[in-house]
């Protein structure tokens, strides 16, 4: 029985919740890779990415949506993969913090939060960079209160934000550096 | 014992530039590794069974059901390990799983290993516990008067006493009533600070693993590896040679993870029996519930001054609601009263301070431990004294600075005192002349000030051995290692030894490696917490560094034939200082070094002075080698309609001795003042009553209920570096932890003064504390700007060092 069969069936049977019962496989696209697991069917994106896949990246830090250290870019927006059952991440591409970085090295926001200290415990960082990230695929130009906006589901305890608008800021105007550059060029 | 650490600015290439942390980029790659990160060959999971009462005698235990389920490898009460624990000595009184009484909901009774979680999370459903209820303390004034005709919360250690002490200090210090007697002002006030919780976004998380022979590995997310050692041992009756702590990185800590939790003995308990590895992950609500954060203080303040503007005498009474265990509740009790003499010079000084159990998560350190409640009441208490002599709040400070190199009245040493360049840059950089008393009605702007330790002269358990160790060595491919026992916890305490290595011995930072986490392998240091770490692991960095370096001095002075003293090291290079054109790579230098001495490595170490302290019972509490000084204003918009109060800025001046890497020191002060805006404004770790539905139950265990300031919560933050060079520090460092955090809340306290004309005395500032204090002040007749202060204006602080300055 494949997952979208499981799930009618439950539907059909008058359940609310599909029971955790036999483990399912699923299709991944995660940073471009495709995987197929096993997994039961009541894990998370977060539970596929951190245990099956190794991605520990990602970070729990309270498995119910609140805090944003589990944030991934799902389809080019950020998502609370805590609170993504992983069969609805089938289909789609997943990027995790993992696959921020490319072959010319790291992604010009990591390099950015590492020189303006914008990670101190680190824990909350790949939320932070998966929700930037998407913010900086959407303009490369973005105000201090857009930053502030698309961070707003990201909870920081070390830092008091300042030095990760800093460090974004400082990121996106490498973009546009660059985006000048390849400009000009052509 | 060290050579001069205050080196000139012109004499150090690296440090006070800022510079890169060494694990910068393994934190924004995902690369880092954290203790949940691990998984281990045939890793079980285990979870912990907590009481749903708040005070219940343990009647049974029937974990029989539980044993039967399939994948359950071990399951454990608390008669599987029956020894106390407790992070002070003479205060051990939990146990890892609750042996016949449980005392808070959450207190932990028993717990299993399973071979994943929902297996777990199942066998605990099977453990069947009958308790029998108890009346329960939730009220700290309710504890005081408790006349034992209900149990306490802990037996009394004396007959007849009340067990629901833990601790009561009283100390005086010059005469305190003759004093206030003959003060021409006098203001008294009552304050409430209302309970907070560090918040981590890493929940606490530990993996146990027993090799089968006497060897015991736990990994755990603590920010005191050597003290979990030590207890590790102790409770679980293991020779300590064979227990080892890994700490990997640690995902915030802020005091939440500065002692032995429950999880860290059950884990080990667990693996013990299972003979499996066991890894135990609190859920957020664990996390809640570990709690150990900051004490809800109900305190009142009676302050004396002369009209012209100096303090006279403060008399204080506080009441500490501790919860239900001690935690560090004993130190605690001291410090809320011990670390309010500076920066203010104070004749005489009455503190009376009780810390009750009560049937609750216990109260522990959060930083700024046992500090940051009295000074927003003190703080307030200053602002108020000012306006009742006439002068600006600022020149009230400035006539009782207590100045450098003196003592306070309660007898601890100060050296370095930077707080008059603190108190100059924030009032400069916010405009304070043009906005005291006269902005609009609902703006206003407020200051506060505040001292911190930097760290303690005396370990939490009595020694004489080094409080910091480091060990460090140097190879043929230049490279230098440096193992550190000490606790990185986002602070930055790995980049800061990597910088003093690099600095003394002359490589690039990228040749310098950080080995640490490990009990095997690295010396003592006593963990992250009293914001020591700086202070104490930096010196002995220096002093592992130097001997290097004077190794690698004499070798090359020998070949070349020149004074030893003429040999730099800098810049990944040896030179001779009369022409630096005569050079060798580092490398090279280290090779010549090792064939002159064998094998190159050194031990650094820092004691703290054992003999600077008052000489009464708890005057070694709070003495440290040097002080921090802070101050802050803050300006805010009140809207006297909703109550909703709106932080704008916060200016944040904060004297670092002198900052290593100014970009970590900026981290420390805008995190600091970030959190104690959170504090201020929005976040209240209370408890429900009996009437609110359950009593003793969290009212909001969740990071969406619990608010903690977002992106769009936190204000504008500006920090202003002031460096004084200390004449201990390394290079003249002193903390920056947690100094910076305390004098936001009163400084936002007394911006709401500014603003509205209400002085506001509970925390938080939230909407329904503020609407009811201006319904007050509107009934009274009182809202409305205050007025302009008419005493004498005059200036009398004459700064002397430094002052650097960054916005962010």
């Amino acid at each position: 029985m494949s997952l979208s069969d499981t799930v009618a069936a439950a539907r059909l049977g008058g359940h609310l919740f599909v029971m955790p019962a036999a483990t399912q496989i699923v299709r991944l696209n995660v940073n471009g890779d495709l995987k197929e697991i096993g997994v039961p069917m009541h894990f998370t994106l977060l539970e596929a990415l951190r245990y099956e896949l190794g991605l520990t990246g990602s970070k729990q830090g309270c498995d119910k949506g609140d805090c944003g250290a589990c944030t991934v870019i799902l389809d080019g927006r950020p998502t609370l993969s805590c609170i993504t059952p992983v069969c609805e991440a089938e289909g789609h591409s997943v990027m995790t913090v993992e696959g921020l970085a490319d072959t010319d090295g790291p992604h010009p926001l990591q390099d950015a939060f590492d020189l303006h200290g914008a990670a101190q415990c680190g824990f909350c960082t790949p939320g932070i960079l998966c929700s930037a990230a998407a913010l900086l695929e959407h303009t490369i130009s973005p105000s201090r209160k857009e930053i502030k906006e698309a961070l707003a589901g990201n909870l920081c305890r070390c830092t008091g934000y300042s030095k990760i608008y800093d460090a974004v800021m400082s990121a996106a105007q490498r973009l546009q550096v660059e985006a000048h550059l390849d400009g000009s060029s052509e | 014992m060290i050579t001069d650490k205050r080196k000139s600015k012109s004499d150090l290439t690296l440090i006070g530039t800022p510079m890169r942390k060494i694990e910068g980029l393994d934190k924004s790659t995902g690369r880092a590794v954290y203790t949940d990160d691990i998984v281990l060959p045939g890793m079980l999971h285990g979870k912990i069974l907590r009481s749903p009462y708040p005070h219940a005698r343990i009647v049974s235990i029937d974990v029989s059901e539980a044993k039967k389920l399939e994948g359950v490898h071990a399951v454990i009460t608390g008669e599987d390990i029956p020894t106390k624990y407790g992070i002070i000595p003479w205060t051990a009184d939990e146990y890892p799983l609750c042996t016949n009484r449980v005392r808070y909901i959450g207190d932990g009774v028993a717990a299993v290993a399973a071979v994943d979680e929902d297996r777990a999370i199942r066998a605990l459903e099977l453990i069947q516990v009958e308790y029998g209820e108890l009346p329960a303390f939730l009220d700290p004034y309710e504890a005081l008067a408790a006349d034992g005709s209900t149990p306490y919360v802990h037996e009394p250690r004396k007959e007849g006493g009340n067990g629901n002490v833990t601790k009561q200090v009283q100390l005086e210090f010059g005469e305190v009533d003759e004093l206030m007697a003959g003060s021409d002002v006098i203001v008294e006030g009552q304050y409430f600070f209302e309970g907070s919780t560090h918040t981590p976004i890493e929940p606490h998380c530990a993996i146990g693993l027993w090799d089968g022979v006497g060897k015991l590995t736990v990994w755990s997310a603590t920010q005191v590896p050597h003290y979990l050692h030590r207890e590790l041992a102790r409770v679980l009756e293991l020779d300590p040679a064979r227990v080892r702590v890994l700490q990997p990185l640690v995902g915030g800590a802020f005091g939440g993870k500065s002692e032995p939790f429950d999880l860290e003995f059950c884990v080990a308990k667990l693996s013990m029996l299972a003979a499996r590895p066991v890894k135990i992950l609190y859920t957020r609500e664990e996390v809640f519930y570990a709690h150990r954060g900051r004490h809800p203080f109900h305190m009142k303040y009676q302050m004396g001054s002369t009209k012209e503007g100096k303090l006279t005498s403060v008399n204080a009474e506080i009441l500490l609601d501790g919860g239900a265990y001690a935690s560090f509740g004993l130190v605690t009790t001291y410090y809320a009263g011990q670390l309010l003499c500076a920066p203010y010079s104070m004749p005489a000084y009455r503190f009376d301070s009780t810390r009750l159990y009560t049937n609750k998560p216990a109260c522990g350190p959060k930083r700024g431990h046992g500090s940051v409640q009295p000074r927003f009441a003190f703080e307030i208490q200053i602002d108020k004294l000012s306006e009742k002599v006439g002068l600006d709040p600022f020149e009230f400070r400035r006539r009782n600075f207590i100045g450098s190199n003196t003592r306070t009245v309660n007898e601890m040493r100060v050296t370095s005192n930077g707080f008059l360049e603190c108190l100059q840059s924030v009032e400069r950089a916010s405009r304070w002349r043009r906005k005291f008393r006269r902005l609009p009605f609902g703006r206003g702007v407020g200051v506060a000030g505040s001292t911190y330790i930097s760290g303690t002269n005396y370990p939490i358990y009595p020694n004489e051995m080094p409080q910091s160790g480091v060990q460090m060595q140097v190879d043929r491919s230049g490279r230098v290692s440096v193992f550190s026992g000490a606790s990185e916890i986002g602070q930055g305490c790995d980049s800061m030894v990597a910088y003093i290595a690099a600095e003394e011995l002359g490589v690039p930072l990228e040749y310098v490696r950080v080995l640490r986490g490990d009990t095997d392998f690295t010396p003592v240091d006593l963990g992250a917490y009293s914001s020591r770490v700086t202070f104490m692991l930096g010196n002995a960095a220096i002093d592992a560094a130097t001997k290097l370096r004077e190794m690698v001095q004499k070798a090359v002075a020998g070949e070349w034939e020149v004074e030893v003293s003429e040999v730099l090291l800098a810049g990944g290079m040896a030179m001779w200082a009369p022409d630096t054109e005569r050079q060798m790579p580092i490398r090279e230098a280290f090779n010549l070094a090792e064939s002159a001495f064998g094998t190159l490595g050194a031990t650094g170490w820092y004691n703290t002075p054992k003999d600077i302290h008052g000489e009464y019972r708890g005057g070694t509490i709070g003495a440290s080698p040097a002080y921090s000084f802070t101050a802050h204003v803050a300006e805010v918009e009140v809207d006297v309609e909703t109550g909703v109060v709106e932080v704008e800025k916060i200016w944040i001046a904060h004297d670092c001795g002198r900052a290593l890497n100014p970009v970590l020191v900026e981290g420390q002060m805008e995190g600091s003042a970030y959190m104690g805006f959170g504090e201020a404004l929005m976040e209240e770790q209370i408890f429900k009553s009996a009437e609110q539905g359950r009593a003793g139950l969290h009212n909001a265990p969740s990071l969406l209920d619990y608010r903690i300031p977002t992106s769009l919560d936190t204000p504008e933050l500006e920090s202003l570096i002031v460096e004084s060079i200390d004449p201990e520090g390394p290079y003249g460092a002193k903390e920056a932890g947690e100094g910076p955090l305390p004098p936001s809340i009163p400084a936002i306290a007394n911006a709401i003064y500014d603003a509205i004309g209400v002085r506001v005395d509970r925390l938080p500032f939230s909407p329904p504390n503020m609407w009811r204090a201006i319904e007050e002040a509107r009934e009274a007749g009182t809202l409305g700007t205050p007025p302009v202060p008419d005493g004498p204006q005059v200036t009398t602080g004459k700064p002397q060092t430094k002052t650097a300055s960054s916005r962010s």
